[in-house]
Formats: C-alpha cells, sequence, structure tokens
C-alpha cells in the first residue's frame, strides 16, 4: 500500500511539472496560433542556463532562480514572438511548425556547443528536507513542484481572467484583427504569452532536471508529455490540461510500477506518454475547418516535360560515372544520400504539394527497411511490398486523426515516432534490442545486382522514377486537388470534397515512398539496425528538405545529399555536430516561411541566365540545319515557361486590358 | 417546403452572441436577400448552414432534410454551394484550373473522365471571366475573384447558392451585368441566399428580404417594405422616418434594448411577413 502512495505522489509530481510546462504551450498557442515543438527545448536549454548560473557560477540558488525565470526565459519568448514568430499564426500551419522544429533542433545543437556533454548534476531544492506521509516521505522538492503547479493555475486563472491584458489575451485567440480595431496591441499580448509561456517551459524544466537528469534530448521530448496533456483540452482549455497532465503523471508513474519487466510491456512504460496522445485524438471531436487561412503560395515552377526526362537522365548518367570510378566507401555515401533524397520526395508529395508535415518520415523508411529484412524477398516483389506495407503503416498513423486538422496529424507522428523508436524496433520481432538483421541485394527480373556501383545506380533509377511520378501526379488531377487543399481546404469542403480520406492517402503514399527507400537502403547496407532509423533523425530531415526546396525535386535531390554530408562533416571534429545542427536548424527558421527554399534560387538564376544569356550564346553559334527550327520552338515557350515577368508587365503595360474588362461585364450583360 | 430553412439558430462564441435566435427561409428559384449592419450575425449564418460552423442551438433544414449535424461536403453533394467573404480561391492555381478542380471534385475521382474543354470554358464564359482563364489566382482582382468562386459553385451544378458579398469589388456596369446572371440563375430553378451590402443591387433583385441585427432577424418581407420598415432604417441608419424623436439617440442606437432583448421583439407592420 505505501509503495501505491509513494507511486501516486511522484504520478502527481511529475504530472504537475508537465502541468505547468504544458500551461505555457496552451498559452502560446492559444493567443498566436503557432504550436512550439521547441517548447521542451526551451525548458531543456534554460534548465542548462539554471545549471550553469547556479553551479559553474555559484551564484546563489534563488537568484539563479530569479536570473532564468524572470529574465532569460521571459527575454528568450519576447525575442522568439517579435522576430521569429511573428505573423506566423496566419502563415500555413506547416510554415509554423517548420519553423518551430527549426528552433527544436537549432536549441539542441545551441546547448551541445555551449556546454559539450560531460556528466552535470543538478540537485533537489532542499535535499535533505522531507516531511512524512503514512508510510512515506514527500521531499521538499516534490512539495515544491506540487506548490508550483498551483501557484501557476492560480496565477494564470487572474491573468486571464481578472486583467485587462488578460481579457486581450482571450481576445486575441479569437480574433486578432478586430482586438486591433478595438484598441488592443495584438503583437504586445504576443509577446507577453511568449514571455510567460518560455518561463512556464523553464519553470517546468527546472523542477525536472533533478529528476530526469540534465540532458539534451530527455528533457526537450517532454514536450510530448506537455502537448499530450494539452490535447485533452485541445490545445485551448487550461484547466482540462491541467487534468490531462495529470493523469498522464499517474499513468507514467504506475506504469514504471507495476508493469512487467520483461517483453513488450515493458517497453511500454517509455512510450505511455505517445499511446496516452493516440488515446485522446480518439475522443476528441471533430474539429472544424478554418475560413480565410492560407495566401496562395508561389510554388517552384513545374518543369517541362522534356526538362523533367533531361535532368532525370542526367542525373543517371552522373551516377552511371560515379558507379565505374568511385570507391566503395564514397557510393555508399552516393546510395545514403540517393535514399535521404527519396525520402525527401515523399516529403515534396506531402508538405510540397499537400501542406502537411511529418515528423517521422525516417520512422517510415524504417519501417520499409524492417519490411525489406524481415520479408527476405530480394527482388521486385518484396520491395514493393515492403513499400506497400510503409505505406499502410502511414495510412494508419493518420486514420485516427481523421477529423482533425494537419497539426494534429504532425503532432501524432512525432509520437509515433517515439512509440517506433523505444518500442517496435527494440522488440524481439524487429530488430531486438540494439540488434540488427541482415539484408539482401536487390535482385531485379532474376538479376542479382551485386556490385555496390551497379546497386547504388539501380537506386538512382528508382530516385528517377519516383521524381517522375510525382511530376506526373502532379500534373494532373490529384496533384490539382492537393494543392486546392492546401490553398483552401474550407473551399474544397463547400465544393464537396471530402478530405479525410484523402489525407489518409496522402499520407499513406508519402509514407510508401520513405519506406521504399528504406527498403533499397536496406539492401545497400547489407545489415539494417533501429539505430539507422533513430526518429530525431526525422526533424534535421523534415528541415534540410525545407531549406533545400520542398516544393520541388531539385531541393529533394540537394537535400538528401546535404542530409548524407552532415556525419560526412562532423566526422572529423565531433564537437561541430552541435554547431552543424544549431545552423540548419536556425536556418530553417529564416528559411522555413518560404518552402521553396534554396531550389528556387537555382532556378531563377536559371531562369535569368536562359534570358540573358542563351540568347547572345545562341546567336553566336552557327545555325545548322534541322536545330535551328528546335531552338525557335524553345524560343517561343520561354516566355510563358520560363520568366514570369514578362507577360505580367504586358499585361499591365498593354493599352487594351480597360477594354477587355470592358468586355468581361459586356459577357455578364449578354446573358441576361 | 421550403428549399432552406433556418429554425431558431444560436451560435455564441465564448461570452459573446452571434447569432441570437434567427429563423428564416430561402425558397428555390427565387432571390433571398440576407443583409444587416456589420457584426449582425450574416457571415456566421452563412457558416452554420454550410456546416463550416456548428450552431450552439437551433436546426437547419435543406431540400427538406436536417443538415444540422452533416459534415461540409456532404451539404455540398446534396446541392448546396457557396462563396466566401474573406476570398477562398484557391490561390496558386490559375482561374480555369481552380474551376477544373471544382469540377473534378463534382464528378468524382472515380469518374476520371477529364472534364470537357467546353464545359470548363462554358462556365468561365457564364459568369463572364473568360479574359481571366490563364491566370494566377492570387493575382486577380477581388470582384473578379468573387465571379470565380461563383463559377466555381456553378460546376457542382447546386441548388442553393449561399453568396457572401458577391459583388464587392465589381464596378457599377459589371453589378449590373451580375444582377442580371443572378436573375438567369434563378429562373433556372436554384435558390440565391446572398448577403451583401450593394442596398441598390439587393432592392433591385431580391424577392425577399430578411433582416439580421445583433444575430435576430428583426424584419422580413418584399424589398419595398423593408426599405420602409422603421426597425430596419433604425438598424442601418441609427434613426427611422417614423420615429424622429428617436433620432436624437444616433450614436446610441445599437444599444437599444428594444431592438437586441429577444423577448421584446419589434412590431412588424402588417405587409411585412415576420418570421416571428
Amino acid at each position: 500500500m505505501s509503495s501505491f502512495i509513494s507511486f501516486t505522489i511522484f504520478g502527481l509530481v511529475s504530472g504537475a511539472a508537465y502541468a505547468i510546462a504544458a500551461s505555457g504551450l496552451v498559452l502560446t498557442y492559444t493567443t498566436t496560433r503557432v504550436f512550439n515543438i521547441a517548447h521542451g527545448a526551451f525548458g531543456m536549454v534554460l534548465a542548462f542556463v539554471f545549471w550553469d548560473f547556479s553551479e559553474r557560477q555559484g551564484l546563489p540558488l534563488w537568484f539563479s532562480l530569479v536570473l532564468v525565470l524572470l529574465v532569460v526565459a521571459p527575454a528568450a519568448g519576447w525575442f522568439v514572438s517579435r522576430f521569429v514568430t511573428k505573423g506566423l499564426g496566419e502563415a500555413p500551419v506547416s510554415s509554423s511548425l517548420v519553423v518551430t522544429v527549426g528552433l527544436f533542433v537549432g536549441l539542441i545543437g545551441l546547448a551541445q556547443q555551449i556546454w559539450p556533454p560531460e556528466a552535470r548534476f543538478v540537485p533537489p531544492f532542499f535535499p535533505e528536507t522531507s516531511f512524512q506521509l503514512g508510510d512515506t516521505f514527500v521531499t521538499a522538492h516534490q512539495l515544491i513542484t506540487i506548490l508550483s503547479s498551483i501557484v501557476v493555475a492560480v496565477l494564470l486563472y487572474l491573468l486571464l481572467n481578472r486583467t485587462r491584458i488578460g481579457t486581450a489575451m482571450r481576445a486575441s485567440v479569437d480574433n486578432p484583427e478586430l482586438l486591433k480595431l478595438f484598441g488592443g496591441k495584438p503583437e504586445q499580448v504576443a509577446s507577453l504569452s511568449w514571455a510567460i509561456g518560455i518561463s512556464l517551459a523553464a519553470l517546468g524544466g527546472v523542477l525536472l532536471v533533478s529528476v530526469v537528469g540534465l540532458d539534451y534530448y530527455a528533457l526537450t521530448l517532454l514536450v510530448i508529455n506537455a502537448y499530450a496533456a494539452a490535447m485533452l483540452g485541445r490545445l485551448k482549455s487550461l484547466p482540462l490540461t491541467f487534468v490531462g497532465a495529470m493523469g498522464l503523471g499517474l499513468l507514467t508513474s504506475y506504469a514504471s510500477a507495476y508493469l512487467p519487466t520483461e517483453g513488450l510491456l515493458n517497453s511500454v512504460r517509455n512510450v505511455v506518454p505517445a499511446l496516452f496522445l493516440f488515446a485522446v485524438i480518439i475522443i476528441l471531436p471533430q474539429a472544424q475547418l478554418r475560413i480565410g487561412q492560407v495566401k496562395g503560395i508561389v510554388s517552384a515552377p513545374l518543369p517541362s516535360l522534356g526538362k523533367s526526362v533531361g535532368w532525370g537522365l542526367a542525373l543517371l548518367a552522373f551516377v552511371g560515372l560515379l558507379a565505374g570510378s568511385a570507391s566503395q566507401a564514397n557510393l555508399l555515401l552516393v546510395g545514403t544520400a540517393a535514399t535521404y533524397a527519396i525520402v525527401m520526395l515523399s516529403l515534396v508529395l506531402l508538405t510540397g504539394y499537400g501542406g502537411h508535415v511529418s515528423l517521422a518520415q525516417l520512422t517510415f523508411a524504417g519501417v520499409g527497411a524492417l519490411a525489406y529484412a524481415k520479408l527476405d524477398q530480394p527482388n521486385l516483389y518484396g520491395l514493393v511490398l515492403s513499400a506497400l506495407i510503409a505505406a499502410a503503416v502511414g495510412g494508419l498513423v493518420a486514420l485516427p486523426v481523421l477529423r482533425l486538422t494537419g497539426l494534429y496529424l504532425a503532432l501524432s507522428t512525432l509520437a509515433f515516432a517515439t512509440i517506433m523508436d523505444k518500442m517496435i524496433f527494440q522488440a524481439d520481432f524487429a530488430f531486438g534490442f540494439n540488434g540488427t538483421l541482415p539484408a539482401g541485394r536487390l535482385s531485379i527480373l532474376g538479376t542479382a545486382i551485386n556490385s555496390t556501383g551497379g546497386y547504388v545506380f539501380a537506386m538512382s533509377v528508382f530516385l528517377v522514377l519516383v521524381a517522375w511520378g510525382l511530376l506526373l501526379l502532379r500534373r494532373g488531377v490529384l496533384g490539382r486537388m492537393l494543392i486546392a487543399m492546401r490553398d483552401s481546404p474550407a473551399a474544397c469542403g463547400t465544393l464537396g470534397l471530402d478530405m479525410r480520406w484523402f489525407r489518409v492517402g496522402l499520407f499513406g503514399m508519402s509514407a510508401g515512398i520513405a519506406g521504399l527507400a528504406g527498403a533499397l537502403f536496406a539492401g545497400l547496407r547489407g545489415t539494417i539496425g533501429s539505430a539507422d532509423f533513430q526518429s530525431f533523425n526525422s526533424l534535421p530531415l523534415l528541415l534540410l528538405a525545407v531549406v533545400f526546396g520542398v516544393t520541388s525535386i531539385t531541393g529533394a535531390v540537394l537535400g538528401g545529399t546535404g542530409l548524407m554530408l552532415l556525419p560526412v562533416l562532423s566526422s572529423g571534429d565531433p564537437q561541430l555536430g552541435g554547431l552543424l545542427f544549431a545552423v540548419i536548424g536556425f536556418g530553417a527558421v529564416f528559411a522555413g516561411r518560404d518552402p521553396n527554399g534554396l531550389a528556387n534560387l537555382i532556378f531563377r538564376t536559371g531562369r535569368l541566365l536562359e534570358g540573358r544569356v542563351a540568347p547572345q550564346v545562341l546567336a553566336r553559334i552557327p545555325d545548322l540545319p534541322g536545330r535551328g527550327a528546335r531552338r525557335r520552338g524553345r524560343g517561343a515557350d520561354a516566355p510563358g515557361d520560363g520568366s514570369v515577368e514578362v507577360p505580367l508587365s504586358q499585361l499591365t503595360l498593354d493599352p487594351n486590358v480597360p477594354v477587355e474588362e470592358k468586355e468581361v461585364g459586356a459577357h455578364v450583360a449578354s446573358r441576361g | 417546403m421550403s428549399l432552406l430553412e433556418v429554425d431558431d439558430v444560436v451560435v455564441q462564441f465564448g461570452g459573446v452572441t452571434a447569432v441570437n435566435h434567427a429563423s428564416f427561409v430561402a425558397e428555390a428559384g427565387r432571390i433571398t436577400g440576407l443583409i444587416g449592419p456589420n457584426g449582425a450575425g450574416k457571415t456566421t449564418c452563412f457558416n452554420v448552414i454550410s456546416g463550416l460552423q456548428k450552431p450552439t442551438k437551433g436546426k437547419v433544414r435543406f431540400d427538406s432534410k436536417t443538415v444540422t449535424n452533416m459534415p461540409v461536403h456532404r451539404r455540398s453533394k446534396r446541392g448546396m454551394g457557396r462563396t466566401f467573404q474573406r476570398l477562398e480561391a484557391f490561390g496558386s492555381l490559375s482561374v480555369r484550373e481552380n474551376v477544373r478542380v471544382a469540377l473534378d471534385i463534382h464528378r468524382g475521382l472515380l469518374g476520371l473522365v477529364k472534364p470537357g474543354a467546353a464545359d470548363l470554358d462554358a462556365l468561365l464564359e457564364r459568369v463572364g471571366i473568360s479574359a481571366y482563364a490563364a491566370e494566377r489566382a492570387d493575382s486577380i482582382p477581388t470582384g473578379t475573384a468573387r465571379l470565380l468562386e461563383l463559377a466555381r459553385c456553378l460546376a457542382g451544378e447546386p441548388k442553393l447558392l449561399l453568396l457572401d458579398e458577391p459583388s464587392s469589388g465589381l464596378d457599377e456596369s459589371e453589378t449590373g451585368a451580375f444582377g442580371d446572371l443572378l436573375k438567369d440563375l434563378a429562373a433556372g430553378g436554384c435558390g440565391i441566399l446572398m448577403v451583401e451590402h450593394d442596398m441598390d443591387l439587393v432592392m433591385k433583385v431580391c424577392d425577399e428580404i430578411h433582416v439580421l441585427d445583433f444575430g435576430s432577424v428583426i424584419a422580413s418581407g418584399l424589398p419595398g417594405a423593408i426599405r420602409s420598415n422603421p426597425k430596419v432604417q433604425k438598424a442601418y441608419l441609427g434613426y427611422s422616418d417614423e420615429a424622429p424623436d428617436e433620432s436624437a439617440a444616433l450614436v446610441g442606437t445599437h444599444h437599444d434594448p428594444a431592438l437586441h432583448d429577444t423577448s421584446v421583439l419589434p412590431v412588424v407592420p402588417d405587409e411585412i411577413g415576420a418570421v416571428r
């Protein structure tokens, strides 16, 4: 009995800390409509800052606490709301997710850079003091944690219900524009709620750090616990968030106490928050479509059929050359780049065309690899089946989120990735605990591809085929519908499109492509394990995809190469790893608003060259019989296809425009 | 039975009542106007009717079936189309592709029959935006984008059209042509419910008008009767011809309890068929 009570107390204490962190998350989300995936990362960094002040620099404990909670954290929150997330609430949810995932990765990199890995210890508050409660003891730290959560709840209630700024905060949830009209200042409200939100993240982090330990990832991933709790209140209601947090704290505590220490159930204790999240998602009511949110994104131009075929063949020729000349180690790198590029193509479909975000794309690749290794059918049949299994798993992840919005889908992918990481991939029926599985090289139509060069070439053939498939899809009915759903879900709904199943299909297809990449990767490496598909790595993958351009094939190919180079760059100097994360993370914070990324820069330069240099070059080449006609044909295409500026300026300067408009009126008039 | 019946609908946002026991109808083959000052709850009513907003209380019946809890897309499949006050064009697609998506959705993905170019052109022609067919929908003028939204709806061959301020952004001659198009559509049997601020257009084309103020229907009737209704004048202008002594309180009229307390419903002249 006494153990039950002590586990209950332990559960309530963790619940209280989750509640504090979660209420900060809810506050920032409801007032600015930006869901801060990096909430836990802020808690982590600020716990490090607290350690730095109190342990390394030896400041008094209370003073360090005041500095962190009332100076550093609010300043960080203010900075983020003013310079990072401003205006993001009105942007597509994919932009705000990418930006905060950028913060997430960037903060981890920053922490590794400032505080390199070493053993650090933060003692609990008043470690010597405890109180007896029946047979069990409650430490002063535990009591402080529970009391803090009560104080936070009361203060938040008073702030939101009894103060002018609190009323403005609640008003800005519904309509910031209206708030402005009535003399409120949405920016001030946003800054204040971010300052309070980050401060609460810090408090949660500081309270948990003596239990969890000062670790880059453990504290950061506590954000999953926080938003699992917040989801019970639909990311809106603070009282329900507190209930959710306490429930989750108790569940986690009881799970660690009473679950068997053997078998699959043993690993369940690691994923209780993620399972809790899926359970909550299933009981949440249907979400309503939001009206008036997204402006048309100027997507990267669709390449013409000829260009797609030409560049695809050029890529194949390049890889073919490498396959004949490069060393074994370098070939493995090229194969890895091709794998990442295919995974990024799955994001082009999902995020670039569809406007949805997945934080588990590498996990889907892992599912494909696992299926390929388990099926032990190293041929096209096994490959396709592996991709289909990954697609089915992707559809299953999207299924519970059917009735909810894209934000919930993205959040549940992160929970799914954690479940796979800590429970499924490590299980005996999968890769086994820290284990690996053998995987055979693919044979196509009975011909085994044994040389690494040949295999890498085959991989790039699949890459090009998937790319062509995506471009075809984008041009057709489905592609147009994806773009329409991204631009205006409300209009699609009122035009009669049932987007729920469409989204499950889209998600499944994207997971299938990632699974194909994973299966190919398994064949490339020969042995494959859960370490190859760690859930965290899906985040830099997403960020690099966006930085290089998630709306184009070019972006995916460049991004895949970039991601492959990361470990190569940091292998010489482990210190560099943190810096690279910081660069990618904060780079994505700035690039995240434009999903066209660096690839678009290349396209623009290309068009510029085509427009300025090409005519001069062509003029100097003597016109060969037969080639001139083709060149003239391409020239005629160029204005409509390449440079947007030309037709636009023609249109605005065209003296016929008013006449056209009159004609428009006349058309209507003639109907009556 | 009317094509659309809004029955005692209440919508509350937190403490604010946006729609307060509103009841009105729209008939097939007729143009019904829904007017009222800013913030009267017109767009919220549209959201309830089209399914983008769940009412706190009340019912919506469409085509002799209760649709209050029906998802948005199923209402559309039953023949309800709507346009938006804040534009919801597919900005990164061309005008022509916008309409094509609507046709694709209407015909179902499994049909996979390419919508005929002729159908597309006919729709663009009908609302008069053929000249913009190749342009991106986020680069065309507002008025044109509203017509585009109408064309998209027409692709679904709707029984009822909900038009939210369709004429704003159109010039005078375009508005005239637009009014003719609406009459033409109604003559073809389509019911039209229209939120509109252009009173000339409303008075010219509407067969019946409902006036909303502070979420309640304060008057319903023929255009002529609505125009001379003192309650309507008061809601809109802050004073009425027939009650000159009240005009002194010009600024305070929006807080007149007689208008906003549901227990004191306005007395509506006999010739106007009051809903309650």
